[in-house]
């Protein structure tokens, strides 16, 4: 069983890291709010306690490993980062600027912290393919974890990796899929439907879960199963909202790449202050 | 061929993405074999006018750039007409083989368009920043690289490309370009454009340099220095006999791009340049780098794609034609 505190604590985180997100977004003016908001839940369940990381020495050998594929999101995830510790909270307002570490994708070379360089959809399912398969050569017990987004399974360089994974039976790589239901055309049922992931990764020889991606104990829970089970690469479905957090974005159909006004920012700011007091006082 | 040239370059009220659509709609109302491919991109490429128009010949694949190259092939092969685009990098890059096979050694006829070309795609970083996608595709055998300036141009080139055959690749700015041909201007796909003329040096400028090599010109024209401007749209078929006389009759030449100044224009010059009639050369463009975000304005400096930068390669060229 997971204790009352560590969930509030991992809540509290992924509000921390939302409001993180709007401002840097926000300070911009524009960018990838959708995608980086509906993973929020899992990367708090992560960085809250689930991965093994040292803030103070990024590349410790021992450490767990995270490839976001769907490279977009790394607003969110850079946010988790400077919350702990890896650099300080204030760069997070150099997102995108000209000289910056924080650019709209991950990049392993820039940002204390990213252990992968993605933005290419796709390509993450194989550097996480390899990585799990070079922990593993050496004998590490470490995991790794791999994100990617519903649209970007689209592409058959994923499926080339699944297959390969459970070949390898790489049963210390865990896989969520963010299924939010949109990529940026649309809904991805309307464009090419992705259907069932879970029996599709399940067929390729894959250990498959399935949850609700924004409820915190689910995601815990579906991670340590996914840690105790053998002899097979784990995916986690994620039902997500793109955009969840900003109800502005929540309604948006289009809502992958948005511009944001300093209002509009404010207002979420506001509205997720307020989420943040009642839980701390719970 | 008949250009004017604009009588003031503006930035034009109307954006590229926006003439490649309305001109798309155009040619498919009186060609039924015409379609349109993307790759869950048509959004961003301002092409949903289009599938409203033509839903049934609007082919939105989702993210997949590979497969949706290799059914544009098919789609060609029963006699269609495909457009197919995404950004530049993931419609060369990523599919490549199937350009270079699927499309090209199958001899079969596919529009290829890649989107925000070099510092263009500015926010979205290095990873989608092509400084490469001309090099990559002028590998192909008799393939056709085209980089429209403006929306005239662009306009002309894709209605041609209507009635031609083989594998095209369109390099697109999706946003308001700056103003360098009058409406009704008119090209030759294969033949550059002589902008300005000029005794003492030759800038060759493709895409949006084409306004920083005129601005460039006009300066050093205040120093005495007489600058032809000559823009290469059509990069492959290049225009073997208008860079020859450029370097005969101006005896130094510099080339001026938004890409890696390996490969592309830069390359495609020099080897007409030191085949036929060696004079001084430089290269203005990216000096062999990885893209990175930020805003245009800032990569452009960057990466050394100004005005400034080509002053000092004319001066530079100038120094060894002496
Ligand atoms: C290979 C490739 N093709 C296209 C893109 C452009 N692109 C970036 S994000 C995106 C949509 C992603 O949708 P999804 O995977 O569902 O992510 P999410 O909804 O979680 O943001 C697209 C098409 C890209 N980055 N890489």
């Amino acid at each position: 069983m997971i204790s009352k505190d560590t969930v509030k604590e991992i809540k509290i985180l992924a509000l921390h890291i939302r409001m993180e997100t709007m401002k840097a977004i926000g300070n911009l003016g524009f960018g990838h709010i959708g995608g980086a908001l509906s993973i929020t839940d899992t990367i708090a369940a992560l960085y809250g306690g689930a991965m093994k990381y040292d803030p103070k020495n990024p590349q410790w050998e021992q450490r767990d490993w995270l490839v976001c594929s769907k490279g977009h999101a790394g607003p969110a995830i850079y946010s988790a980062l400077a919350l702990k510790g890896f650099f300080p909270v204030e760069e997070l307002l150099t997102l995108n600027k000209p000289g910056t570490n924080l650019p709209s994708h991950c990049d392993r070379n820039l940002t204390k912290g990213i252990d992968m360089t993605t933005g290419s959809l796709g390509q993450g399912a194989s550097l996480a393919v390899g990585v799990a398969l070079g922990h593993k050569l050496d004998g590490r017990d470490n995991f790794t974890y791999l994100i990617l987004g519903d649209g970007e399974i689209q592409e058959g360089q994923v499926w080339e990796a699944v297959l390969f994974a459970a070949q390898k039976k790489l049963d210390h790589l865990i896989t969520f899929v963010d299924y939010n239901k949109k990529q940026l055309d649309g809904y991805t049922k309307d464009i090419n439907d992705v259907g069932d992931i879970k029996s599709k990764f399940e067929a390729f020889g894959w250990h498959g879960q399935e949850i609700d991606g924004s409820n915190v104990i689910e995601i815990i829970e579906a991670i340590e199963n996914a840690k105790q089970h053998k002899d097979k690469p784990s995916v986690i479905v994620l039902h997500t909202i793109k955009g969840k957090g900003w109800a502005f974005a929540e309604q948006e159909l289009f809502n992958h790449h948005m511009n944001i006004s300093r209002d509009q920012m404010e207002e979420a700011l506001t509205v997720l202050s307020a989420e943040l007091e009642g839980l701390v006082k719970e | 061929m008949s250009t004017k040239l604009a009588q003031e370059r503006i930035t034009e009220a109307k954006e590229m993405r926006n003439v490649y659509c309305e001109t798309l709609i155009e040619l498919a109302a009186g060609n039924k074999n015409i379609v349109s491919l993307d790759a869950d991109l048509m959004n961003s490429m301002g092409m949903v006018k289009f599938a409203h128009h033509y839903p049934e010949r609007t082919f939105d694949v989702g993210i997949q750039e590979a497969n949706m190259i290799g059914v544009a092939a098919g789609l060609s092969a029963t006699g269609k007409i495909p457009f197919a685009h995404s950004f530049g990098p993931f419609a060369t890059r990523r599919c490549f083989d199937q350009l270079f096979l699927s499309c090209g050694y199958a001899r079969l006829n596919v529009r290829i368009i890649g989107s925000d070309p070099g510092v263009t795609a500015a926010f979205n970083g290095g990873t989608h920043m092509p400084f490469e996608d001309m090099g990559i595709v002028r590998n192909i055998p008799n393939v056709t690289i085209l980089e429209p300036v403006d929306s005239t141009q662009l306009r002309d080139l894709l209605k041609q490309t209507e009635n031609l055959y083989g594998v095209f690749y369109l390099r697109l700015l999706r946003k308001s370009a700056v103003k360098i041909y009058e409406d009704g201007s008119t090209f030759t796909i294969g033949k550059g454009v002589t902008l300005k003329e000029g005794k003492d040096v030759t800038l060759v400028a493709s895409g949006i340099m084409v306004d920083d090599a005129l601005k460039a010109a006009e300066e050093l024209e205040t120093k005495g220095i007489s600058v032809r401007v000559v823009n290469i749209f059509t990069l492959k078929p290049i225009d073997r006999n208008l860079i020859i006389q450029c370097a005969e009759e101006t005896g130094a030449i510099v080339t001026v791009e938004n890409h890696n100044i390996i490969n592309a224009l830069g390359s495609a010059v020099a080897e007409v340049v030191v085949e036929n009639m060696p004079v001084p050369m430089e290269r203005v463009g990216v000096n062999d780098l990885f893209g990175e975000v930020g805003p245009q304005n800032y990569l452009k400096q960057r990466f050394g794609l100004t005005v400034e930068n080509i002053v000092t390669k004319v001066n530079k060229v100038l120094s060894r034609k002496k």
